[in-house]
């Protein structure tokens, strides 16, 4: 849990100190990274400054990294530099997670760096003593070469294959299989029967075959790592975005800066507008409107004055605000969401991937086969070693390689095709999850709406009323009034804006006003209404009435439209008020929803839809959608959601519109086929090759080329996922919203 | 065949060099900031005018 409520020492960068001086290391996060231009003035503007040695930028993960004396990276030198030449840098603290993931990447990298080179090798002897026994190849130079390739192998099978005997060690000791069993087994088998085989100078040996089944798993691996790491990367930085510190006001109304972490009950803090509730509370002086949408999914910002409780991640939009502490961090609204998201992740960790369960099918079958060849060519009357080499046969022939590349094969290509259609995949399983789906439950804010408030209906008023409202709203910080502003085209005058009522200036000598429609003289009931917010212009005497609808997400109603083409159930569950949501179902033509629910009450619904045996992904980005989320059977997020939605959500897309939601779909639903096609394919190999080398007639070369060739069709076979043509147009537009995506 | 005690090594031995190569790019980070590397191509500011 620390989304919104970093413990104390997330506040400070961490400074790692370089080998040899004084100098010491920070790394930031950085908002508004998009091109090669911004890396260089980031680093001129950085290495410019006194006490800097060097300045990196990291581009792929929208992070710098800057050596110099302790007081020159601190963030108060740092932040106002970047600042000054536009972009937000805020301290990164490494989570712990994704440390270890970063360190799991070198591990498999190293792993695959070692296989490949031992199987090149490997291969290069293997081939020659193929060639040499169909011709003339002297004993003592296949000895020779067999006992190099058991030189290259022994070591290499040692460093690369250690993240498999791992895995298989902690499935063992838990009473599971996996596919790394069979894996560990097999390359076990190959290497010592081909050490016994070298030893007593026989033809052939393995080596190649545990070398190259390596290999090709390792490339799998490294693949899908690559696809997490990105994904998680992202979130971090905005969980560093999120930190932050709050002003405590002392018993003599001075303040001091302290963690969010150490405040208590009873405690009182001052936020200023824009900052972050960092605790829940209740307001105890002042008056400001507060944006709660990832709280509670609001849209409206609504207005505390004192009384008003609020809750840990609520913005002040326009005013400072006293606040008491009543739950301190790690008890807020949000801690509560974290725990009703941890039972739900719990409840999907148990379900069964595609590929754990032909690993379940495949290991007691293919393990008892070999072992029941064994027993019955030794029971035959074939001497002990005939039958060890027939059991390993089997074993080889069999290897797990098409099978265990069946699958990942086929996920590592539709994440190729995900990323182009602007999709992340936090992980390979959500490929088939998302295939199976028969339910599709939206969130509203956000989701199937924009985040910010949306577009402004300025028919029936004058384009000069509107240039000068516009000009107005320019000059306030209000969320209604940025829409309005778009409209602007010349300067903002100078306004008075009046603490969450509206602003005020004399634009062309006419005194003018923008806010509420108390404000401006007007009644206010005009503003009680569900669907949309109201802002009045006032110029003199006349009042303009400006209705700000929700936007909707482009491409949501084609997204809609074509998940319902597939026979999936479209519902929207909301913790916005039930009106608001009515006209945006209403406006997408859904029958099916619901508003005015807490995460719980998202959470039961799901469950509800589970129970009755529906499958069911989830579209949210809200802090309350997060366990609802983690509750679905899948789910999507967009990349401009919560952090903590982004953590569980299976896929993250990119940009505006919806449509990557909907083209995941049809992309999941392909790359299933094609899974389903290799695991058959995979069985009827192995249907015609256990009975061959159960019968004795395999020999290692036509083992090593019906093993590779059944992994090279299964490998081509799941290529088929990656769409056609290779430069789709539409990559090059989600890659540029990437960083965008971020800010 | 008595150029393979000299062959074999000499293969061994590149394909060890191009090994131990890749480690020390993983390493030394090469591999921490690939579109970045990419973006850093474009930067023309140490040409002269």
């Amino acid at each position: 849990m620390s989304a919104c409520c970093p413990p104390a020492e997330a506040v400070a960068p961490r400074l790692e100190p370089v080998a040899g001086d004084r100098r010491v290391r920070a790394v930031y996060a950085v908002e508004g990274l998009h091109c090669a231009g911004c890396i260089r003035r980031i680093e001129n503007a950085l290495e410019a400054l006194p006490g800097i040695a060097s300045a990196r930028v990291n581009y792929t993960l929208n992070r710098v990294a800057v050596e110099g004396s302790a007081s020159a990276v601190a963030p108060e030198t740092i932040a106002p530099a970047l600042s000054a030449i536009g972009y937000v840098a805020t301290p990164f603290e490494a989570r712990a997670a994704d440390a270890a993931a970063d360190r799991d990447m070198k591990r498999l990298l190293v792993a695959l760096a070692v296989a490949g080179f031992a199987a090149m090798n490997i291969m290069l002897l293997s081939v020659s003593v193929w060639a040499g026994n169909a011709s003339d190849i002297t004993p003592e130079t296949r000895d020779l070469f067999h006992w190099i390739s058991a030189a290259i192998a022994f070591p290499a099978a040692a460093i690369a294959g250690r993240p498999f005997y791992e895995s298989a060690v902690r499935a063992l000791r838990a009473g599971r299989l996996n596919m790394d069993v069979p894996i560990t087994i097999g390359v076990l088998m190959a290497l010592g029967l081909s050490l016994y085989q070298t030893a007593i100078s026989s033809d052939h040996a393995y080596y190649e075959s545990a070398i190259m089944l390596l290999f090709f798993l390792l490339g799998g691996r490294v693949l899908e790592q690559a696809m997490r790491r990105r994904t998680r990367a992202l979130a971090g930085n905005l969980a560093s975005f999120r930190s932050g510190t709050a002003d405590r006001i002392r018993d003599d109304g001075t303040l001091e800066e302290v963690a969010p972490a150490l405040l208590g009950p009873g405690d009182r803090i001052r936020l200023k507008p824009g900052d972050r509730v960092p605790v829940d509370g209740v307001v105890t002086h002042g008056s400001a409107s507060i944006d709660q949408s990832n709280v509670t999914g609001e849209t409206m910002p609504v207005r505390a004055h004192a009384g008003s409780a609020v809750y840990a991640g609520a913005v002040s939009l326009d005013a400072t605000l006293d606040i008491e502490v009543l739950a301190p961090v790690g008890e807020t609204l949000i801690d509560t969401v974290q725990g009703l998201l941890d039972r739900a992740t719990e409840a999907r960790s148990r379900r069964l991937d595609l590929a754990d369960r032909a690993a379940r099918l495949y290991a007691p079958v293919v393990h008892t086969t070999a072992l029941l060849a064994g027993v019955g060519w030794f029971l035959s009357g074939a001497g002990l070693e005939q039958a060890v080499v027939v059991a390993t046969t089997v074993l080889i022939i069999t290897c797990p390689c098409a099978l265990a590349l069946a699958i990942p094969a086929v996920q590592v290509a539709a994440a190729g095709a995900f990323f182009r259609a602007g999709v992340f995949l936090n992980g390979g399983g959500a490929v088939e999850r998302l295939a199976e789906i028969d339910t599709a439950v939206f969130d509203k804010t956000g989701t199937l709406t924009l985040p910010e408030t949306g577009h402004i209906d300025t028919a029936g008023i004058a384009p000069d009323v509107l240039e000068r409202a516009a000009r107005l709203a320019a000059g306030s910080r209000h969320p209604l009034a940025a829409a309005l502003a778009l409209h602007a085209e010349g300067a903002a005058p100078a306004v008075s804006e009046m603490r969450g009522a509206g602003v005020e200036a004399t634009i062309d000598g006419i005194a003018c006003r923008l806010g509420s429609p108390a404000f401006c003289g007007l009644d206010d009931t005009i503003g009680d209404d569900d669907e949309v917010s109201v802002l009045v212009y006032r110029e003199g005497a006349t009042a303009h009435v400006f209705r700000i609808e929700q936007r909707l997400r482009p491409g949501a109603r084609e997204a809609i439209h074509r998940l319902r083409a597939r026979g999936i159930a479209i519902a929207i569950l909301s913790g916005d008020r039930p009106g608001a949501v009515a006209a945006v179902a209403r406006q997408l033509g859904i029958d099916d929803f619901a508003g005015g629910l807490d995460p719980a009450g998202k959470i039961a619904r799901i469950e509800a839809l589970g129970a009755r045996g529906k499958r069911v992904l989830m579209v949210g980005d809200g802090l309350n959608d997060a366990p609802a989320l983690a509750a679905a059977s899948v789910s999507i997020s967009p990349s401009s959601a919560v952090d903590m939605a982004r953590a569980q959500a299976d896929a993250v897309f990119l940009g505006a519109s919806l449509a990557p939601a909907a083209a995941s779909i049809d992309i999941a639903v392909k790359a299933r086929r094609l899974m389903g096609q290799n695991l058959a394919f995979a069985a009827t190999y192995n249907a015609v090759a256990i009975p061959v080398a159960v019968l004795g007639y395999v020999t290692p070369l036509i083992a090593a080329l019906a093993m590779s060739a059944s992994s090279l069709i299964v490998t081509a076979n799941a290529l088929r996922a990656l769409p056609s043509g290779r430069l789709n147009p539409k990559a090059p537009e989600a890659r540029a919203t990437a960083p965008a995506a971020v800010s | 065949m008595t150029i393979l005690v000299v062959l074999v090594p000499m293969a061994l031995a590149l394909g060890f060099v191009g090994l131990m190569a890749f480690l020390w790019t993983l390493k030394s980070g090469q591999y921490e900031d690939l579109e970045g590397a990419a973006h850093r191509a474009l930067d023309d500011s140490d040409l002269p005018d």
